[in-house]
Formats: structure tokens, sequence, C-alpha cells
């Protein structure tokens, strides 16, 4: 069973008042996101990724197609006991404390005052605003009210957990914090689906991505599969290189680049087609030392930034692309 | 049930914890305690004007609570978006407004209740300050529990009012919420007019209209029987019921609507 499931899931709005147009929030997604996987959904702005985790939290309703998580209809009440939502930039009844929140939160899910109490606690050490717990919530900062909600969503242990933007508002450490997070709940066997902009952190964290432009998905896939694991060429750094050698290894085609870093240093770039280990050899034959060799990849943001351009035009209906350029 | 329970719970706290309505029930007992001057101005002799303004007051300063805390009840979530945290748990969307009803009926109850006992309590110090000879004229002794009845009615009143506020809530901005709940509970008070309206227009469709008009609005001027309790005439049992009955399904039915509205909104 997929922990989360669409098919042809579209959502229009109309837009204008005298002369309402239909405007394209989501296309016809289809999507399958397995248990235990943690799925990076990725898109740029407008693209209808917060759409979509609105309408697999039924605070929105589709206009066509349909959507399932644990087997079961979105908006079942059942299914809303075992999964956990962090909205974009959330907002709390700022006149209650972190601790109070959480408890109330805790009391929709019917747990016992003792339970609330032991899970509020805990959770609020593991996302690091214990010492806050007593504070009401109109004086926390940003940052700190993004870490309530994400207690929030997993107060209930979720099997699946939504998260929109999770590392918004987060500084450095927060987010790494908020990483290390998210692999313990997978570690735990939760599913983990998240919309980011943050590519590097998709990177890190996902078995799983969906690439969604102009309302529409242009890729989806394992990591694995979607980026080419050939090597597209080598980065090798070298110190105290003698130009004539410097010059040789350019003239010869071995070296494509070469930038120096002002000390010495050299950052020469290497073509796919040029055995490494020969230059280096050659190099360090005429004195030169090595700092570091490292192969170059196609990263998940040159495969984002290539999806997102060739993504096909838009069909008819005002897509979020076309509206945001009027 | 559990979920009705906590969602009313929590606007009670809301509540309690907001500023507005502190100055508003202070402001309130201040004139019921101060009430007594008009017994220093009247010489004692007409303790119906203490107790009619002392209703007056719990009235009006009850409506002012069930519009101002009504009127932004759901807009305020929907706005601030908190109601995306809350419609994710295992809360579905009747119980939410539910909840919200039931919280704002409780903040009512213990407002009214605390107007109630500032105003028993003045009049019972009242009783003590004036001589046997001028009790005798009182129609009904100054600490009458008669008033209760009174107060009953005003309570179902302001679930009334709460319930078409709420209403108007779930669709509109506070500002035209209160617009809307303050000029229904207007025309509700002169609701009796419409009846016979043809008495005073020519034009059948007009009264037709007025006609129809008198069934659909809140014919709030049923739930006011403070002359009748101040002067100690009869209220029979049956209309304290009937009319309790009424506000109850006037509610059911506005609670129905919002319900109806709520279930189909799209937050986005």
């Amino acid at each position: 069973m997929d922990a989360i499931r669409t098919e042809a899931l579209t959502k229009h709005y109309r837009v204008g008042f005298w002369r309402p147009r239909p405007y394209v929030a989501l296309d016809a997604l289809t999507l399958d996101v397995r248990r235990g996987e943690v799925c990076g959904f990725l898109g740029p702005n407008g693209a209808g990724k917060t759409t979509t985790l609105k309408l697999l939290m039924q605070l929105i309703y589709p206009t066509s197609g349909r959507a399932e998580i644990l087997g079961r209809p979105v908006g079942d009440v059942e299914v809303r006991r075992r999964i956990g939502y962090l909205p974009e930039n959330p907002y709390f009844y700022d006149y209650l404390t972190a601790e109070e929140l959480l408890s109330y939160f805790g009391s929709l899910y019917g747990l016992s005052v003792p339970e609330r109490r032991r899970r509020v606690a805990a959770l609020l050490d593991e996302v690091g605003i214990g010492a806050e717990r007593r504070l009401q919530l109109r004086k926390f900062s940003k940052g700190m009210l993004q870490r309530v909600g994400i207690a929030q969503a997993i107060l209930n242990d979720p099997e699946v957990v939504f998260f929109d933007e999770p590392m918004s508002g987060l500084d450095p450490l927060g987010r790494r914090e908020i990483r290390q997070l998210v692999l313990r709940l997978r570690d735990r066997g939760c599913t983990v689906f998240f919309s980011s902009h943050v590519l590097s952190d998709a990177e890190t964290l996902c078995s799983r991505v969906a690439i969604l432009a102009g309302g529409r998905l242009v890729a989806s896939g394992h990591l694995s599969n979607l980026l080419a694991f050939q090597v597209h060429g080598w980065e090798l750094v070298m110190t105290s290189i003698p130009d004539a050698a410097l010059q040789e290894a350019t003239r010869f085609g071995h070296v494509v680049r070469a930038t120096s870093f002002g000390d010495g240093h050299y950052a020469l770039e290497l073509p796919p087609t040029v055995e490494p280990d020969r230059v280096l050899a050659n190099l360090s034959a005429r004195g030169a030392r090595l700092v570091s060799l490292t192969p170059v990849r196609e990263t998940l943001e040159d495969y984002f930034v290539r999806q997102v351009a060739e993504a096909p035009p838009d069909r008819g209906l005002e897509t979020p692309r076309s509206y945001a350029r009027r | 049930m559990h979920v009705v329970r906590h969602v009313a719970l929590n606007v009670f706290k809301e509540s309690v914890r907001d500023r507005v309505l502190y100055s508003l029930v202070a402001f309130a007992v201040l004139l019921i305690g101060g009430s007594y001057l008009i017994g220093e101005l009247t010489a004692g002799q007409d303790i119906k004007i203490i107790k009619d303004f002392g209703l007056a007051t719990i009235a009006t300063f009850g409506l002012l609570i069930a519009v101002f805390i009504g009127m932004g009840l759901v807009w305020k979530e929907v706005e601030r978006r908190s109601i995306y945290n809350l419609l994710t748990k295992p809360v579905r969307r009747h119980e939410f407004i539910i909840g919200k009803f039931a919280g704002l009926a409780l903040t009512l109850f213990i407002n009214v209740a605390a107007m109630t006992v500032v105003f028993y309590a003045v009049l019972a110090y009242l009783d003590t300050l004036f001589p046997e000879n001028v009790r005798a004229i009182w129609p009904a002794p100054a600490v009458d529990p008669g008033m209760l009845r009174a107060v009953a009615l005003i309570f179902v009143e302001l679930l009334v009012v709460t319930a078409i506020a709420l209403f108007f809530s779930t669709f509109s901005s506070p500002f035209f919420a209160a617009v809307l709940t303050f000029g229904l509970w207007v025309s509700g008070h002169f609701n009796a007019d419409l009846r016979n309206f043809e008495a005073v227009v020519d034009s059948p469709a007009a009264a037709y209209l007025a006609r129809g008009l008198y069934y659909v609005l809140p014919n709030f001027a049923a739930f006011d029987i403070k002359t009748q309790v101040v002067y100690a005439l009869p209220v029979p049992v049956s209309y304290l019921v009937t009319t309790a009955a009424y506000g109850v399904v006037y509610v059911a039915l506005l609670l129905t609507g919002a319900v109806v509205i709520f279930a189909r909104r799209d937050f986005k």
C-alpha cells in the first residue's frame, strides 16, 4: 500500500472579478509515494506545491481527480489520526504557551492528560524549545514558531508527515537539527513528504523527488535514477605548480580551465576524457603537490534547472506561471 | 464529542485572555454597581428603574460580547491560517463550528452569571437602605428570584445573536458580520410590526414581503420580559418554554447553515 497516491489531481481557481478566468493551480498530478520514503516535492514559486499539500489535507477541494493517504480518501478523520502536517509559515494561537498549544492539539487526538504532558515535554525538547515551553507564542520568533509547527506535526507519532517548507525561517543550526529530525523520522519508518526550495536539503534527505513546474509534474523518481551518475569531469586542486607545467597541461588539453586561489593553490578543471591520475602524476613529477581530486557529477540543482526550463508550454487555461507574467 | 468540548474550552480560554472582554465585563459590573445612585436620585421611590436598568445592562453587554467575539470567531482562524493546524487534526468541520459556538456560549454564560450576581448583590444592598413603608409599596421585593426568568431569556437571546454572528463569520469579514448581526438584532426587535404591515400599507406585495420577513427574521422582542418581571406581572412557564424552544430551533437552523457553508469552503 502506498503512503500517498494521487490520480490526475487537478485544481482550478477562478480569477478576476468581472470576467472570471480559470487558473490552473494544479494540473492532473499523478504521484505515488511508498511507505517509509522521504520524498522531496520541489518546484519554483507558484508551481503548485502548497496547493497539492492543501488538497492532500483537504483544506481545499479538487476540481477533479482523487487522492489517498494510507489507502483511504483524504479528509477521512481516521487518516488524520495517523498523519501530521506543518503548513507554510505556520500561525498559532498567540495567547497560548507552546505547552498549552501542544496539549490542546494532543487533546484533539484523544490523548490522556498524563500522556499529553509526557509527549509535549519530550517533543518541545526534541525541537529545541524546551526552555521556552511556558512562554506565550506571541513572544516567539519566526524560527521558534517553525519549531512549534514541527512539534505539533509529529505530536501523534504519525505514519506519514507532510512538511510545507520546513526549513523556512530557520538558521543554519536549526536547519541541521530539522534535517536530523527528518532522518530520525525516516528511521522510525515514518513517510516524510516535504516541499522545499532548498535543493541541497532535498539532495541530502530524499530517497525520492517530484518536481513540479507551472502546476504540472515534470519529473519524479528516485534520485539515483534521475541524476546521471557518470562523471562530467574532474576538479583537481594542487599547489606549487610550475608555470611551465601548467601551460603545457593546458596546451595538450588535459586542463580545460585553471583557477588560481591566490596563495599558490590552483583548481584545475579536467575533461572527462583524460585520466586524472596521469595528469596528477605528470604535475607531481614537476614538483606540484596534491590538495584534492574530486569527480564532477550532475547535482540535483542542475537537474532541477534543466527540468523546469524544459517544462512544456502552457495549455490554454492560465497556469500560475502565465498568470504571474501579467 | 471530546473534540467539540476541547475546541469550546479553547474559545473560552481565548476570551478569558482577551482584554476587550475584561473591559466590557468590568464596565458592566461598574454600571450595575453604580445603579444604586439612581436609587439615590429617585429617593428610593422606584426600585423598578434600577431593576430595569440592571437587566438592560446585562442584555446590552451580553450583546456586545456576543457580537464582538462572535464576528471574528471563524474569520480570524481562516485569516490567520490557524485553521490549517486544526482541520488537519481529527476534527470534522461541523465539530469545529459547534465547538466555536459552544465556547462562546460558555463565555456568555459565565459573564451573564457574573453580571447577575453583581446585580442581585446591589439589589440586596439597596433593600437594606429603605424603610419598611417604602418597601411595602414596591410591586415585588428587591431581591426577586422571578427576575431570573428574564435573565434566562436574555441568555437564550444572546445564544441566537451568537449563532447569527457565527453564521455570518463563516463567509464574511468581521465588519460585515457585525453590521449584519446588529442589523438583524434591531430588525428582530421590531419584528412584530411586520406581522400586521397590511394595516399600514395598501400594497399587497409589500404586505406579503413583510409577512415573509416576519417569519424569517428572529423575533427578539419575544425574549424581552423585563417589564413583566419588574412589575411582577405573571409570565407563564409555557411562555418561557416555548420562547426558549423557539430560540433553540433558531440557533440549530443557523448552525446548520453555518456548517453547510463552512463544509464547502476552500481555505486558499
